[in-house]
């Protein structure tokens, strides 16, 4: 009934081809944001921000990274983890040696880092697609990850081998570090999430997004119609490590407070490409459901049975966390192989014609 | 000049005067290749036939060790435990057609890749669930298998050999050479070969796709748990060492998906260019190098031929 587009007339091509065409959309995205950005900040209580929404949005930044890569331009790769660990460590280095540079320059900087280091690794891309991409990836997850337990410069010579975050302000409030509110770092994370992703929406709707889609398609059509690939896919993979790596410094130095090596290992890679996969491929909106389903689902299941009274090991309640996601994985394939964000479009078409059938 | 010198002369140097050591280096990279080579066999079965790329052929490896054990310390004999789990694999393999792979035909590869993640997933909670979830010892002696070591005098220096490894090489080429022939000789074989070929001719023809299939995931259950016995005789049985049955997937990059005798040479090269280069080439940068080789190794082979070494030629069409 509210849901319903008649009477809003499109008079020129701007309204046209607007990401959000429809009123009530708009008005949708605008109490969203407004409940990130206002509501929760306020009202919510810091279990909820920090263990939930900050970790949530960080994921999602990161399932954007990948989805940039795999969703929108086909190549699939299981590095994402080492992507984010290039992020974390690069920042960390640069905001060692240099402390009195804005740290959130700092978060950006170690992004262009990454990127780097993602084109190094997606130069195979060219003539291996596939599985074969996948495992070529693979390489650099396990090169990298090596590369943070044995450089010792890459950690400062720590002892204890792992990266410690310094405490660094932002127009003098406390950012990062131990003394950081949680309030604080939410509203940071949620600001670049935010900016990035509608970033993102511009990429994917543009040019560059276009010929990602024609290469995901079909490479060899695509490059008979005079889409050059290796520049294409290369940027697929800087603008897809960069979103990583931002990712992955923002993981530490707001939510983690530190790290080892043993942070971005090979699960880390699983966990953002059953985020996409379950959100949806070449989506956006399916990169943020996907990351919710994914990171708070464990954190439900574990919360349920003690709430229901049910005296179980700690043990087997992570056991039984294993096995539903599983299940819930093999489910949702099943109901929906398009994701979570096919879901959202088929039930916003529901609803636009409700309550008649067509 | 000096790293130069430690780079390309020290270690064939070292191969040379110390023969005993190389030899004992190439033979641990032989073995260690040989399990990775059958956790590979169980990926190229299932890929072959059904075009899956199985996730969870690692896993399954552990869950089947751990089924054998857990059944074992349940008080059951040791050769019903072999049985019955023989039977939980065949179960498995019909649960695993029915409910995953039917309601997903025809659907994209990576959505395929994707579910048998969350097979993964269910077994790892369901295999510590029911086992529990501590590291378990597997039951060598009660199933006749060898013990001890056998060392050679030889080249200057000792050679040992355990003769566990002995028998699980002679175990592996008897299985190889028995799926060798049962893909050759039987109905059933050249029913999962022409499956292989094209799905749609083989069901022209009146083979059934989803009989195929569970032998198939059942066959691969089989490679597994004979896989799952001899690497649980090595080390523990847990889902901790996961991370092992990652390194098949470059051994399967170098012999290529569709190949059996690829997956058997891709893990002796990348079992013993492994042990070699992390003997003799790993000190030099800081060791441990071992987690990545096999990965390094087999992206610079892909540069060159990316179909794997007996994989079918990748034609592309538009």
């Amino acid at each position: 009934m509210l849901y319903r587009e008649a009477g809003q007339f499109k008079t020129n091509y701007a309204t046209d081809q607007a990401i959000f065409p429809i009123l009530q959309d708009r008005i949708g995205i605008i109490i969203i944001l407004f409940i990130a950005f206002v509501v929760i900040p306020l009202t919510g209580n810091d279990f909820f921000i920090n263990a939930i929404m900050t970790p949530f949005l960080i994921f999602s930044l990161a399932a954007i990274g990948l989805n940039l890569l795999t969703g929108y331009t086909g190549l699939l790769s299981l590095g994402t983890g080492a992507f984010m660990g290039v992020g974390a460590y690069a920042c960390y280095k640069l905001t060692t040696v240099f402390p009195n540079v804005n740290i959130i320059i700092w978060v950006i900087t170690s992004g262009f880092v990454s990127a780097a280091v993602g084109v190094v690794f997606g130069l195979p891309s060219l003539r291996i697609k596939g599985f074969y991409l996948a495992i070529a990836t693979l390489a650099a997850q396990f090169f990298l990850e090596w590369c943070f337990i044995r450089i010792p410069w890459l950690y400062n010579y720590n002892v204890s081998a792992a990266i410690e975050v310094p405490q660094r302000e932002l127009f003098g409030i406390i950012v990062t570090g131990p003394r950081a509110t949680a309030g604080t770092r939410y509203v940071i994370v949620l600001t670049i999430v935010v900016i990035m992703t509608w970033m993102a929406s511009n990429i994917v709707h543009g040019r560059i997004g276009r010929m990602w889609m024609a290469v995901r398609d079909m490479d060899i059509a695509a490059e008979l119609m005079g889409i050059r690939l290796l520049p294409t896919k290369l940027l697929a993979f800087a603008v897809s490590s960069f979103y990583c790596g931002v990712a992955g410094a923002l993981l530490v130095f707001l939510w983690y407070g530190g790290a080892e090596s043993t942070v971005f290992s090979i699960n880390e890679s699983f966990t953002v490409l059953f985020m996409i996969i379950i959100g949806g491929l070449g989506s956006l909106l399916g990169s943020f459901l996907g990351a919710a389903l994914i990171y708070i689902l464990p954190i439900i299941l574990r919360f349920v049975p003690p709430q229901l009274g049910l005296p179980l090991h700690a043990a087997t309640v992570e056991h039984l966390t294993f096995m539903i996601t599983g299940v819930l994985i093999v489910f949702f394939l099943i109901a929906e192989p398009a994701g979570l964000a096919r879901l959202w479009q088929i039930a916003k078409q529901k609803l636009r014609v409700w309550p008649f059938p067509y | 000049m000096d790293i130069l010198y430690k780079i390309f002369l020290d270690p064939f140097v070292q191969m040379g005067t110390a023969p005993d050591l190389f030899v004992q280096t190439l033979w641990e990279g032989v073995v260690g290749g040989m399990l990775y080579a059958l956790i590979a066999l169980g990926f190229v079965l299932i890929f072959k036939a059904s075009g899956v790329f199985n996730f969870a052929q690692g896993i399954m490896v552990v869950f089947a060790a751990l089924t054998l054990v857990g059944l074992y310390n349940a008080g059951v004999p040791a050769f019903l435990a072999l049985g019955l789990t023989i039977a939980v694999m065949f179960a498995l393999a019909f649960a695993v057609e029915r409910i995953v792979l039917r309601p997903l035909i025809n659907q994209p590869d990576i959505i395929l890749f994707m579910a048998t993640f969350g097979l993964t997933y269910f077994l790892i909670g369901f295999g510590e669930f029911v086992f529990g979830g501590d590291p378990k010892v597997m039951i060598t002696e009660q199933l006749y298998l060898p013990k001890g070591t056998i060392t050679y005098k030889a080249l200057g220096g000792v050679v040992s050999l355990q003769k566990l490894d002995i028998a699980a090489a002679v175990i592996a080429s008897i299985m190889v050479a028995g799926l060798a022939v049962f893909f050759s000789k039987t109905r059933i074989g050249r029913a999962l070969r022409a499956v292989a070929d094209s799905h749609s001719a083989a069901l022209s023809v009146g083979i059934s796709l989803e009989q195929i299939w569970v032998i198939v995931w059942f066959a691969a259950g089989l490679v597994a748990l004979v896989t799952g016995i001899m690497w649980g005789a090595r080390s523990d049985v847990s889902f901790a060492l996961d991370v092992i049955a990652l390194k098949a997937l470059p051994v399967l990059i170098l012999g290529g998906l569709t190949s059996i005798p690829g997956a058997i040479v891709g893990g002796l090269i990348i079992g013993v260019g492994e042990k070699l280069w992390e003997f003799y080439w790993g000190p030099l940068i800081g060791g441990g190098t071992d987690s990545w080789f096999a990965f390094v190794l087999a992206l610079v082979f892909l540069l060159f031929r990316p179909q794997g070494l007996f994989g079918e030629r990748i034609i592309e069409r538009v």
